[in-house]
């Protein structure tokens, strides 16, 4: 199962706006993956977003799950 | 004013149906706090100063500089130097007469901000660091004060309303620590002076956070409550994010006044080793001296370049994975503002131990150009 993955600001920088990751069945599973292939995501802060609601905990994925990651913006 | 007057100044938003004369009675009985008159704060506080908000509280303890004009499209080049507060009350006391404005040329605290904050209705964070915007999330959920958030880097931006409930009777109110509990640690994440920012990307989310603003004033719409819309100006690209309360968050904020006086926000999100800062003076002795590396760890696009002294370029997140190219027994790292640079000297400290002496250059490259151009020649 293939999940589409939406980043922004900086995280957008690391990986790019969008990126696929295959073989995950959850949120945590999808996190793994992630700093696998890009290990600058590691120490990198940031919410989960799945189908448009921000999750707290480890959320299962369908192969039609929308998933966003954002990091915090402090400039003003 | 007389009421002629008034209702010619404020006609075209009294004529949509929607609004009316009862909105615009809203407006002018309504009290709003802008925290930062900056990138954020000008676009905000001209649309809510002509829309007729009656009274308006501005709150920034800094001065005009050359390189804020690009956005904060309030200030001229006349303006340098002196207090944004008052610069953004006499230049909107001439667009808006009529309303009430008072500049607080002074830097929000924990002993300044529940006193100031209380006396308005809605608070609009327009500040540029994390200690402001977590010290302003915790007082307004303490005084249940809503906020209007908006927040920018680069070319994206963030808003939305916390700590307001969508409807009367539930009894969830999302605040900003709901989204991010916990402030992340200076350097961690860059600002304006570090990341760089597109001059008009402020002038549309400060747009947008003055018209949430109304909207939360009059009733009319849907503000941003419980939601978080994200806008990118290079694709236009808008994504709108659903919010919900934890339980955990409450633990986090102070429970009371007495607990909010005592936390102290700055170092929340400061590096530990602020002993290790130099500023330009020391800097230019150290190099003098001798037997000292001096790294560049800003990214290696970074500008300005650097051909006043001799330096190593190692971006910070290679710093750890290179610290072999560091050879002398004094250490001093500089970036853009002096943040990122703070972040090297603990990753050095941590590598090297006592073996060598680690600083960072205070204010960073920007603050050393700066200085040097005041020196005599």
């Amino acid at each position: 199962m293939s999940i589409r993955i939406i980043l922004f600001g900086r995280l957008a920088e690391i990986a790019g706006n969008s990126v696929s990751i295959d073989d995950v069945v959850d949120t945590d599973s999808l996190v793994n993956a992630l700093n696998k292939d890009y290990p600058a995501l590691n120490n990198t802060k940031y919410v989960i977003a799945v189908d448009k609601q921000v999750i707290k905990e480890n959320t299962v994925l369908n192969k039609k799950s929308m998933v966003a990651l954002l990091p915090p913006f402090s400039g003003g | 004013m007389s009421d002629q007057n008034l209702y010619e100044r404020y006609h075209r938003q009294i004529i949509l149906p929607e609004f009316g004369e009862g909105g615009q009675q809203k407006l002018l009985k309504a009290k709003v706090l802008v925290i930062g008159a900056g990138g954020l704060g000008c676009p905000a506080l001209q649309y809510l100063a002509a829309a007729g908000v009656g009274t308006i509280g501005i709150v920034d303890d800094d001065v005009v500089a050359l390189n804020n004009l690009h956005r904060q499209v309030l200030y001229s080049v006349n303006d340098i130097g002196l207090s944004k507060a008052e610069r953004a009350t006499n230049i909107l006391q001439l667009l808006n007469p009529d309303i009430k404005i008072i500049p607080y040329n002074e830097r929000l605290t924990t002993k300044n901000t529940l006193t100031i904050i209380d006396e308005y209705d809605i608070i609009i964070d327009g500040t540029d660091n994390f200690s402001t915007r977590y010290m302003i999330n915790d007082a307004c959920v303490l005084l249940n004060k809503p906020l209007v958030y908006g927040a920018i880097s680069q070319f994206e931006g963030q808003v939305s309303v916390f700590n307001r409930q969508l409807l009367k009777e539930s009894n969830e109110a999302v605040n900003y620590r709901d989204l991010f509990p916990d402030p992340p640690r200076d350097g961690e994440v860059l600002n304006c002076a570090e990341a760089g920012v597109l001059g008009v990307l402020p002038g549309i989310i400060g747009t947008m956070m003055a018209n949430e603003t109304i909207k939360l004033i009059t009733g009319i719409g849907e503000p941003l409550i419980n939601q978080l819309l994200t806008y990118n100006a290079l694709n236009n690209q808008v994504y709108q994010l659903n919010l919900s309360a934890r339980k955990e968050t409450r633990s986090l904020i102070p429970k009371d006044e007495k607990e909010f006086l005592k936390t102290d926000y700055e170092w929340l999100c400061a590096a530990p080793i602020l002993q290790a800062e130099i500023d330009s003076d020391t800097f230019n002795n150290l190099i003098a001296n001798g037997n000292v590396d001096v790294v560049d760890v800003r990214e290696l696009h970074e500008m300005p370049a650097i051909d006043e002294f001799k330096h190593i370029k190692i971006p910070l997140a290679q710093l750890a994975d290179n610290s072999s190219l560091i050879k002398s027994e004094n250490i001093i790292a500089f970036c853009q503002s002096g943040k990122r640079s703070l972040q090297a000297t603990k990753i050095l400290s941590g590598i090297f131990g006592d073996t060598k002496k680690v600083y960072s250059l205070r204010g960073g490259i920007l603050q050393w150009k700066q200085d040097r151009a005041k020196q005599p020649v």
